[in-house]
């Protein structure tokens, strides 16, 4: 994963990894070493608090052990990093059951949601897992189709969609009862993702987790909000008003094959507590991995 | 207005020090709203130049100076307002549109051309994105429902589409041809080749990037890329019905030089409006309303009319003609209630007060201009003097009744008794203006 993170986190980065050689081999930590560090934690999105709350536990550790060396400073501050986003991030484990793993998977339109579907389709199937994917966009001109698409690529992979329009809800509802029905392993569920602002996003999404947990009980056993690594900021916001709804318990970081770093990712853990749990980092189906903090803060410093 | 009657705290010019705390709140601000690094550091850099030594105005604080100085920069970084599609004297006139995946570009296509149609245009749509799975049907049926026929040739080479597409074009007498692309990273090297050999092949003449307005630091290189690559003649913004400050903006207009022509506000397709710099420079500043405040007060109303208003309501001397004076002032600056919702702390106690008496539209202000205008002098001076044959002369002579001229007179003792309040209440010093301004 660390190479693929690599190659895709600094495509085109070269300088910067030339910046940050120079920032660690520079012969002492003075006011510029934090500038620089400041310059490149901003500009990887990890949001001006948080990148000062580094910055300052930084300079703490570095003051009450008294270190000077530059190499233990690197080790530090990737620790502390490293830190921020552990817990709960192990990807979700696959217990075998006879009723079917239940998956939500949310985020805003634009996000890659859809794709990242298809991946955890594709990736199931690998593994001899009858999958069922339901259209629970039934908003977005042509979701429905885009599904339908993917699903006719997919060997093991089956769908459940009702009318464009119609209610979100009982797509799901009638997805859950087949997937019972069927002896499906995995049922991933495809979400409307018009802006979050909408009230009534939020509420169509609370009714869409209390009819899941109707239809099946536990369901469902994992809500996945995906957001986009070139988002800024305003990831935060969403991953609150997704949580506002249901207990999302993990994100997906995609297009992490760009230049985009999603350093958002540290501000969102540490508001909302949700752990990144798989990343994208490429177009083809296989481009779907599960996350670790230490490969990911890596590629994001060095 | 608050500004109006701001005690003059600090006279004279801006010092280093005043920008300098100023200015660290605007750069955070910036920060926060996903200006990129880069591009707040040259901004700050060249505001502080402008900042220092500047007068401050008298009716503002130091730090409020800065922050209309602010502005003023940021708008003029934002460029005019451009919201116009060029059109080329060949028929039709090419349009491509051009971005990230998931930027928008299908939706985008399709409100530019209802836009377009709505101004009497005949466009056509063309469905270049031959990778994305659906997006062909997307739009399609976007095309349907707005009766916009949609070019299409299934999955063919892209290049060889918007060929084809524009020959179908001249052939059914389209002006303008919309070219939705597929989405691609401006790092993937074939993608963005195919993109040259279609500007190439069908010459457009706009070539729209469309940029998502949640975009992070990374609009920088995004916009970067792409501008060097296809010389792209503009910006639309889309996602911005979310609650993004949309610093992106910035950091692509700085990037690129190139105009921000429209804006995305929604899912439907009329949600799609003029560029406004200075709509989107409050929005990125965060510091909406109290901005709108100060500069609307600042450009509309005459300073030293202001500060004899402000003696005159002190003084109570408050009369029909300052009151008349005081609508067309309002009337020019949006409505009275709107302006008096944004003056924190004072919005309450004029709710209490009946603020909706107060409220006026532009019909009922030419009345009361009328009724003041039919007042004599001495009426004008001394509303007390106004008995019911004079009540009765006025309504005549305005030609309206006498309920009207009972109640511009209610309004006009109100409006004085808030006032006065609202002196009293500055002038004591009572309540600081809390969340006024951070500085």
């Amino acid at each position: 994963m660390l190479e693929n993170l690599k190659k895709g986190l600094f495509k085109t980065r070269a300088s910067l990894k030339n910046r940050l050689d120079m920032l660690f081999g520079k012969k002492e930590i003075d006011e510029e070493f934090y500038e620089e560090l400041e310059e490149i934690l901003l500009s990887a999105d990890v949001g001006v608090e948080t990148t000062l709350n580094i910055i300052n536990s930084l300079q703490k550790r570095l003051k009450e052990e008294k270190i000077r060396d530059l190499i233990m400073a690197k080790e530090i501050l990737k620790n502390l990093m490293v830190e921020k986003l552990r817990g709960g991030e192990q990807t979700f484990s696959f217990s075998p059951s006879d009723s079917p793993l239940v998956i939500l998977v949310l985020g805003v339109n634009g996000v890659g949601k859809t794709t990242t579907i298809a991946k955890m389709a594709y990736h199931f199937n690998q593994q001899g897992k009858k999958v069922l994917l339901a259209a629970g966009d039934t908003f977005r001109a042509a979701a429905i189709e885009q599904l339908e698409e993917w699903t006719s690529n997919l060997p093991h992979t089956g769908l459940i969609k009702h009318q464009s329009g119609g209610d979100p809800s009982a797509v799901i509802f009638d997805a859950v009862k087949a997937a019972e029905a069927r002896g499906i392993d995995v049922l991933i569920c495809d979400t409307a993702g018009r802006l979050h602002t909408k009230k009534n996003l939020v509420e169509e999404m609370s009714k869409i987790y209390r009819v899941c947990g109707k239809a099946l009980e536990g369901a469902p056993d994992e809500i996945l909000l995906v957001l986009d690594a070139t988002t800024g900021q305003n990831s935060i916001a969403q991953a609150k008003y997704f949580q506002e709804a249901m207990p999302v318990s993990g994100l997906v970081l995609t297009k992490l094959d760009g230049t985009a770093r999603g350093g958002i990712i540290f501000a969102v853990k540490e508001i909302t507590g949700i752990p990144v749990k798989l990343i994208g980092t490429g177009e083809k189906l296989e481009d779907l991995q599960p996350f670790q903090a230490e490969d990911y803060v890596e590629a994001l410093l060095y | 207005m608050q500004a109006t009657f701001q005690k003059l705290k600090r006279k004279g010019k801006l010092g280093e020090k005043d920008v300098d705390s100023a200015l660290r709140e605007v750069r955070l601000a910036l920060l926060e709203a996903d200006v990129n690094y880069k591009v707040v550091k040259k901004f700050i850099a060249s505001l502080k130049e402008r900042a220092v030594g500047a007068e401050v105005l008298k009716s503002l604080t130091p730090g409020q100076q800065v922050i209309k100085i602010v502005h003023e920069e940021l708008v003029k970084l934002m460029g005019e307002s451009q919201s116009k599609i060029v059109a080329g004297d060949a028929h039709p006139s090419v349009i491509m549109l051009a971005g990230l995946q998931g930027s928008g570009k299908t939706t985008t296509a399709a409100k530019l051309a209802v836009h377009l149609k709505t101004k009497g245009h005949k466009p056509m749509l063309v469905a270049a994105d031959v990778y994305r799975p659906a997006a062909i049907e997307q739009l399609k049926t976007l095309g349907q429902k707005e009766g916009v026929p949609v070019f299409s040739l299934g999955k063919d080479d892209p290049v060889k589409i918007a060929q084809e597409a524009l020959k179908s074009a001249v052939r059914e007498e389209h002006d303008y041809l919309i070219l939705d692309t597929a989405g691609r990273l401006h790092i993937n090297e074939e993608l963005m080749t195919e993109l040259e050999k279609i500007k190439s092949k069908v010459n457009p003449k706009e070539i729209l990037l469309v940029v998502d307005a949640m975009t992070g630091q990374d609009a920088v290189n995004v916009a970067e890329t792409f501008h060097a690559r296809l010389e792209i003649t503009g910006v639309i913004l889309t996602k911005l019905d979310g609650d993004t400050r949309g610093g992106a903006a910035l950091s692509v207009r700085e990037v690129t030089g190139r105009p921000i022509k429209f804006i995305g506000t929604g899912e439907k397709p009329d949600a799609f409006e003029p560029f406004h710099p200075d709509r989107m420079a409050s929005r990125i500043l965060g510091m909406g309303d109290v901005l709108t405040l100060v500069e609307k007060a600042q450009t509309v109303m005459d300073e030293e009319k202001g500060r004899e208003l402000e003696k005159k309501l002190r003084s109570q001397s408050f009369t029909l003609e300052d009151f008349l004076e005081q609508l067309q002032q309002v009337k020019k600056m949006g409505s009275l209630d709107e302006l008096v919702a944004m003056v924190p702390g004072f919005n309450k106690m004029a709710g209490k007060k009946g603020l909706k008496d107060l409220s006026l539209d532009e019909k009922q202000l030419v009345h009361v201009e009328a009724i003041i205008n039919s007042m004599t002098r001495n009426e004008r001076l001394q509303p007390e003097i106004i008995n019911s044959s004079r009540r009765r002369r006025i309504a005549m002579g305005s030609g309206t009744n006498v309920q009207e001229v009972n109640k511009v007179l209610k309004q006009f003792e109100q409006m004085k008794k808030i006032f006065k309040q609202f002196g009293g209440m500055e002038k004591g010093g009572a309540k600081k203006k809390k969340g006024f301004l951070p500085f």
